[in-house]
């Protein structure tokens, strides 16, 4: 049984050890896509790090139980059990240094990565774009010729209208020129603003391309920013659950080069 | 001492004996019998879950029998998923984890293990359990009120849990009942909690010291303290929810809400500070959940390798060291949740600290197998099995830990995987080595040992076919909560969906056997002698099972260690706690 124990284990570790290492089946990627935002790369570098650091952890535990077990199950009637090496003393000193130090170097650098994206305020040139989240879809606002964008006034929302921020273009000089899209459409390589807010309950916004996150919560307006640096249309996605409809509440992001985004902004103002 | 605490004779009518009991055990089995009722129900969710997640558009019949309104022609609608998973989470967490390994196991060994005759507070303890019962009629009624079962996650995030009926279906008394069983639930374990410390402090046998009590007793001793803390918490937070709901305040909801075109009438409320009460509660359940596994697992593992864990001492020093980080940590629920960003480092360095107990008690287990002839039964196999599972879930912790890496993870399947595995699974094979172990002692009989270890194989191959895949699938960015996977993105990974509900299907009927065995044993199995495994602490020295008193008006005297396995001593390689003979240090 012991036998049998050690082999099954150390099967599911290689198993399983061995989907991390090749990812790629058949058309079903099992892993991060590319990258497409300035900052990526250093949480895919954090994340592999601690894919290492822990992936040898794993294995290493896992075996060592297997090959313990397997040992175990030969032992003759009356064996007098061994003591591991030194007993209980080396195991814990290993274990408060070897993880101790890992989790130092990860807590350290982790930080830096997440503050640069999280604690950094955004560079001035930056695209201001504000975003209305609500059951189920994402709206976009673009400040217009003005450069301001307009009020929000909770009462004016009305979706039968196309009002989806409560704007007040009759009173508000500054709302009558704001875009308001579907889409997020921004340009390639210039930092992005965006202030994310809700007109219901939680939702989240999502680019794994872009390897941000932020829930979007009602009553806070929440800056977020961060600047592509690939052209395409990725996904954006809803994670917090907001009701029946949270399955499909996406939009799509789409990065353009600068002369593309500049001659979009003109028509959609021109259409609005 | 003991004679005032047990001054009730034994009942004789069958409602005072078996359903109004007071006796710790009657209570310890009547909670086994409801998380196994939960666990069932749970599972039964799971899989309906698992059928629509890998065909969305499956006809599964009977089902609109069961809620002609969630499952029209038999198809399950997206807001009858996302109710089913609910209801899933919630039984599991709260009926199943923290009622068995917990309330169960630790209302039947807890005073039988320090030589008590019986709880503290019995009457207490039989109204907890009853508390309990009545938690979860209430949580099961919203099966069937009007509007729908709730559907905003055993989390309830607010508003979405917090506005009523404009929220959609399931927000209206659904939700209501839902967070009324939950509050009902917290005072059932305010009361529990309170009974086991008064009962580990005070009714210790002679001899007894702290140090001489076994694992099981100290972890479950912790988790009280832990639960005390933790409900208290969760219990206003309930109430909090149910006022907004039903009494038109707004702790829970801000102002200039728009819902379903409606302008709303609250003002003034954070959504924010329902998740920090709700997990300054749900980070400490976690270690309601595994901490009695750690102990039932660190307590039986003894019996088979025939050997004292190492460093014992170190052992209970990491769980309670678990127990003191796990209130420090909360914030590590929240890192994009929109709370100030420079926390969300603090939360991450003392949730990464915890690993550190974490994996010295993992060595300690790995370090005993060592060098041991093990006694391969049922419960020695779930708990080697536990050891590998609480490392694969714990070893994802690493990755959630850090706010930079969750930032990618967050909310996926990977989040899934992660505590699926490490309070999940690895809770449930600390029960069912704790079932295969002490089910000779609760009834007299011994299970079926060959059953036994076919409903091994396919759990312990079966978990890793469900949950290992769940890792693969959140680095892909496949988020969770979804009724379907309808986007371009996700809809390529559906074949790995359908695999782990396969795999979900299998491991899930391989329960049965267990089930089957569980029964069948009960009334059929092979008598059990008082002591089957040679085991030395209090339990084994008291008859299978035991009497009304525990020990049938003796007052034991515990002589020894709890785990004095591997020696010379008069009835073998074992000396029981109870022996006076003196036994030389190996």
């Amino acid at each position: 049984m012991g036998k049998a124990f050690g082999v099954v284990l150390i099967i599911i570790t290689l198993v399983s050890t061995a989907v991390f290492i090749f990812h790629d089946f058949h058309g079903i990627s099992l892993w991060l896509p590319v990258d497409a935002s300035a900052h990526g790369h250093r949480v895919d570098h954090q994340l592999m790090e601690t894919m290492y650091g822990s992936g040898l952890l794993f294995v290493l535990s896992q075996i060592m139980l297997g090959l313990f077990v397997w040992q175990a199950s030969d032992r003759p009637e009356g064996w007098k059990y061994k003591i591991f090496p030194g007993g209980a003393k080396p195991m814990v000193i290993s274990a408060i240094l070897l993880v101790g130090i890992e989790i130092l170097t990860l807590s350290f650098v982790g930080s830096k990565v997440w503050a640069d994206i999280y604690l950094t305020p955004a560079a001035p040139e930056a695209l201001p774009i504000d975003v209305q989240a609500g059951q189920f879809a994402f709206y976009f606002r673009y400040a217009g010729a003005d450069g301001k964008f307009g009020a929000l006034h909770a009462e004016k929302i009305d979706e039968g209208s196309g009002n989806f921020f409560g704007l007040d273009p009759r009173n508000d000089v500054a709302a009558r020129d704001d875009v308001v899209v579907a889409s997020l459409v921004i340009p390639v390589n210039r930092p992005i603003l965006l202030t994310l807010h809700s007109k219901d309950v939680i939702h989240s916004f999502y680019v794994r391309e872009l390897r941000i996150h932020q829930d979007i919560v009602p009553g806070l307006m929440i800056p977020l920013h961060f600047t592509a640096t690939q052209t395409g249309r990725f996904e954006i996605v809803c994670t917090q659950l907001c009701g029946l409809g949270h399955y499909q509440m996406k939009a799509y992001l789409e990065v353009k080069t600068q002369e593309e985004f500049d001659k979009w902004l003109k028509d959609q103002e021109a259409a609005q | 001492m003991s004679e005032a605490a047990h001054q009730h004779a034994e009942p004789t009518g069958f409602i005072r004996k078996y359903i109004f009991s007071v006796d710790h055990k009657v209570i310890g089995l009547q909670y086994i019998g409801l998380g196994i009722v939960a666990v069932v129900l749970g599972m039964i969710l799971s899989w309906l879950m698992r059928l629509h997640l890998g065909w969305s558009t499956l006809a599964i019949p009977g089902l609109e029998k069961l809620s002609p309104a969630g499952a029209p022609g038999n198809v399950m609608t997206p807001e009858y998923y996302l109710s089913l998973m609910t209801m899933h989470g919630t039984l599991m967490v709260f009926f199943v984890l923290t009622n068995v390994p917990f309330a169960g196991f630790g209302n039947y060994f807890l005073p039988i293990q320090v030589g008590a005759p019986d709880m503290a507070f019995p009457r207490m303890n039989m109204m907890s359990f009853w508390v309990t019962f009545t938690a979860f009629l209430v949580l099961i009624a919203a099966f069937f009120v009007p509007g729908g079962p709730p559907l905003s996650g055993w989390t309830a995030y607010a508003p979405l849990s917090a506005v009523g009926q404009d929220a959609g279906p399931g927000e209206g008394w659904g939700q209501t009942l839902w967070a009324l069983s939950i509050a009902i639930f917290c005072v059932a374990q305010l009361l529990g909690a309170l009974n086991f410390i008064a009962t580990t402090l005070d009714l210790r046998t002679k001899g007894m010291s702290l140090a001489r009590m076994p694992f099981s007793t100290w972890a479950w001793f912790i988790t009280s303290v832990i639960g005390l803390l933790a409900f208290a918490v969760l219990l206003p937070a309930c109430v909090l929810l149910i006022l907004d709901r039903t009494a038109g305040t707004s702790f829970f909801i801000p102002g200039g809400l728009v819902i379903s075109d409606r302008l709303q009438a609250h003002t003034g409320g954070s959504p924010l500070l329902w998740q920090h009460l709700f997990w300054f509660f749900g980070h400490p359940e976690v270690y309601i959940a595994i901490l009695p596994a750690i102990g039932i697992v660190s307590h039986i593992l003894p019996a088979f390798l025939r050997r004292p864990l190492l460093g014992p001492r170190v052992l209970i020093s990491c769980l309670a060291a678990i127990g003191f980080l796990s209130y420090m940590v909360w914030g590590h629920h929240m890192f994009v949740s929109g709370m100030n960003p420079f926390s969300a480092i603090l939360f991450s360095v003392p949730t990464l600290v915890i690993t550190i107990p974490a994996t010295i008690a993992t060595l300690l287990w790995i370090g005993s197998v060592y060098g041991a002839r093990i006694r391969f039964t049922c419960a020695s196999l779930f708990c080697l099995g536990f050891i590998s599972v609480f490392i694969s879930g714990g070893i994802s912790g690493f990755f959630l830990a850090q706010p930079s890496i969750d930032t990618y993870l967050h909310a996926t399947y990977f989040v899934v995987a992660h505590f699926h595995f490490v309070m999940g699974v690895a809770a449930i094979f600390g029960m069912f080595a704790g079932i295969y172990f002490w089910l000779p002692k609760m009834v007299g009989r011994m299970m079926n040992e060959t059953l036994g270890k076919i409903h091994f194989w396919f759990t312990f191959v079966g978990v890793y076919c469900i949950f290992m895949p769940m890792h693969y699938l959140g680095l892909a960015g496949n988020v969770r909560r979804y009724a379907a996977f309808t986007d371009d993105y996700l809809a390529p990974l559906i074949p790995v969906h359908q695999f782990i509900t396969i795999a979900a299907l299998i491991t899930g009927a391989a329960q049965f056997i267990f089930l089957f065995n569980l029964v069948w044993s009960r009334f059929r199995g092979p008598k059990a002698t008082e002591n089957p495994w040679q085991a030395t602490s209090l339990e084994w020295s008291t008859t299978s099972p035991p009497p009304f008193d525990n020990f049938g008006g003796r007052q034991l005297v515990v002589h020894q260690e709890p785990y004095l396995y591997g020696v010379e001593g008069s009835a073998g390689d074992y000396v029981m706690q109870t022996s006076p003979e003196t036994v030389e240090a190996r």
